[in-house]
């Protein structure tokens, strides 16, 4: 028990390691004034302005707007681009039709819908949702598409002789099959949501993390160390995000073998 | 009495040969793996077939399987046409072609859910079947867990779960090593004559043709038809005696298979330099585009 304890204890710290060592430096550079006069707080600053929101408030306000956009754009998109994939992957005819649009659509720049949708649909939620979505949906859609081309045949040849029907196919061999490579998708689409999220509440909204980290941006004071709390944040937040979504593929992939050594 | 029948049966696959650029780009070919195979299998037979690499023997199997159709030709199943895929017919690969995702029991039960048996009936049967294999104590492991013997095991108690009158198996011991498969050859036998089943075994080995089959069928090189059928001499008792594979009847037996094989494989050679050489990256394309249609 306690040597169990011992050991996720060390594993913990081998794993922050770097990161300790980068925020020291950083802590020890700022201080020794070798980067003066660039306007770069410390490190133990930037996380004291973090507080600072936090205890104010406005941190979690922004937060959860932003989340929320991520959330619905994100959730729109698995629940259109799983079907979707799957369909199009391995329906021959889905695929003849469908691939060429799609191919077309997903040369165009994904931050140019953005006038598009604010022209069609103002400059509200239902815009910065549909860019989130649209930056998920490549990702989780060419990863589902693939995932089902590359089913081994000799597993559908196997369930085909035991007389499946169609839908039983798909819902019992070809997606257990692609889930390890839809996952790999969804963390893909994570990391593009991140950057539109930013993008667009940059560029249009007066409210969410993005917005808040133009505003500081724009003033010189002590405002301009959010700037740096709220990536510091941010990157929390997507370590988490990243780390839910590994433990659902452990707990939904756990068929699978581990590979890699040390 | 007749279990399965094969009539004049012909096989053509369209490939693509990209190979002449007088032709400009793609042409598509037409390749005979089948010529005209024409085959009787008793109940309660153990029907093997051997022949050269190429000449059509999975083909033909997955003809049998109901995976594919035949361009000429019919194949009866107790004298009514196959036209699809069917639970009285039990596939095993070389492969094993295990559902990854799902345990041991989990896929043993898959062809009972098609049957629509419920939940609990189907553990007793998938549990049954996997003790058939000497598998019981690890219904609960996922196939990465197992050996590739064991693996093979749990597909063929897959197969058997269902209760099909007929087993195919296509070089099923083809990926084990020799210990292993000479283990599983006995086994299979002695599953044989628990379950009665009828069997049609492919298989690149004479050795094992000859040990496990009532019957052994010899296929032509491409495109294949059967050229002989070699009846084997041995009882079901005597093949479980140690020295069976050096008895005078094992020896002649194998000594006239390879005799009727050797000239087949000489003459697939041939055609392999000719066209497997440069038709086979685009074959494997195509193989794999016509598992989803
Ligand atoms: N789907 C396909 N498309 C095109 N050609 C195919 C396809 N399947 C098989 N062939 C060709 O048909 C011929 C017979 O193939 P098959 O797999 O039946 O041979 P086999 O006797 O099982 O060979 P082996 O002993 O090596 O397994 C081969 O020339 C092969 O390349
Ligand atoms: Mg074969």
């Amino acid at each position: 028990m306690g040597s169990a304890i011992l050991k996720r204890l060390t594993t913990l710290l081998q794993r922050l390691t770097a990161i300790i060592i980068i925020l020291l430096a950083w802590e020890i550079v700022v201080r020794a004034g070798i980067l003066y006069p660039a306007p770069i707080p410390t490190a133990s600053r930037v996380f004291g302005v973090l507080v600072e929101m936090a205890l104010a408030g406005t941190l979690q306000k922004h937060t959860v707007i932003s989340l929320g956009r991520v959330f619905s754009g994100y959730t729109l998109a698995v629940v259109i681009a799983i079907p979707l994939g799957l369909a199009v992957g391995w329906f021959k005819t889905f695929e003849r039709y469908l691939d060429p649009l799609l191919q077309t659509l997903r040369q165009v720049p994904l931050l140019a819908w953005f006038p598009v949708f604010i022209l069609i649909f103002g400059i509200g939620e239902l815009s910065k949702i549909l860019l989130i979505m649209l930056a998920a949906m490549w990702w989780i859609l060419l990863s589902t598409i693939s995932a089902v081309q590359n089913v081994d045949p000799f597993i559908v040849k196997t369930a085909r002789s035991m007389g499946v029907s169609e839908w039983d196919m798909l819902r019992k061999v070809v997606l257990p099959s692609a889930v390890p490579s839809i996952f790999t998708g969804l963390r893909y689409a994570y990391t593009e949501v991140i950057l539109v999220l930013f993008a667009v509440e940059m560029l249009g909204a007066n409210d969410g993390l993005g917005s808040v980290m133009i505003y500081g941006s724009c003033h010189p004071g002590p405002e301009l160390f959010m700037v740096y709390s709220i990536s510091i944040f941010m990157a929390i937040i997507g370590l988490i995000a990243n780390y839910m979504l590994v433990g659902l593929e452990r707990r939904l992939c756990k068929w699978k073998e581990e590979t890699g050594m040390g | 009495m007749t279990k399965i029948k094969a009539e004049n049966i012909k096989k053509m696959f369209k490939i693509r040969s990209n190979g002449n650029s007088k032709n400009n780009g793609n042409t598509s070919k037409e390749l005979l793996a089948l010529g005209g195979v024409n085959l009787s299998i008793n109940k309660g037979e153990f029907l093997s077939i051997v022949g050269p690499s190429g000449c059509g023997k999975s083909t033909f199997l997955d003809l049998v399987g109901g995976l594919t159709k035949p361009n000429e030709g019919n194949i009866y199943i107790d004298g009514k046409p196959v036209n699809g895929p069917g639970l009285d017919r039990g596939i095993v690969f070389q492969q094993y072609a295990l559902f990854p995702w799902r345990t041991a029991i989990g896929n043993v039960e898959f062809g009972l859910e098609s049957k629509k048996i419920a939940k609990n009936e189907r553990i007793e049967i998938a549990q049954k079947y996997l003790s058939l294999v000497g598998l019981s104590g690890f219904e609960e492991r996922y196939p990465y867990e197992l050996s590739g013997g064991m693996k093979q095991r749990v597909a063929i108690a897959r197969a058997l779960a269902f209760d099909p009158d007929i087993l195919l198996m296509d070089e099923p011991f083809g990926a084990l090593d020799s210990q292993t498969r000479e283990i599983l050859q006995r086994e299979l036998l002695r599953i044989w004559e628990e379950t009665q089943k009828t069997i049609l075994f492919i298989t690149h080995s004479i050795d094992e043709a000859v040990f496990l089959s009532d019957r052994v069928a010899i296929m032509t090189a491409r495109p294949g038809v059967i050229k002989n059928i070699v009846d084997i001499p041995l009882s079901r008792a005597v093949r479980f005696e140690d020295d069976v594979r050096t008895s005078n009847e094992f020896v002649r037996s194998r000594h006239e298979l390879w005799g009727l094989l050797k000239e087949e494989v000489v003459k697939a050679q041939q055609i392999g330099v000719k066209t497997t050489l440069k038709i086979s990256s685009s074959e494997k394309a195509v193989a794999q585009g016509e598992a989803w249609t």
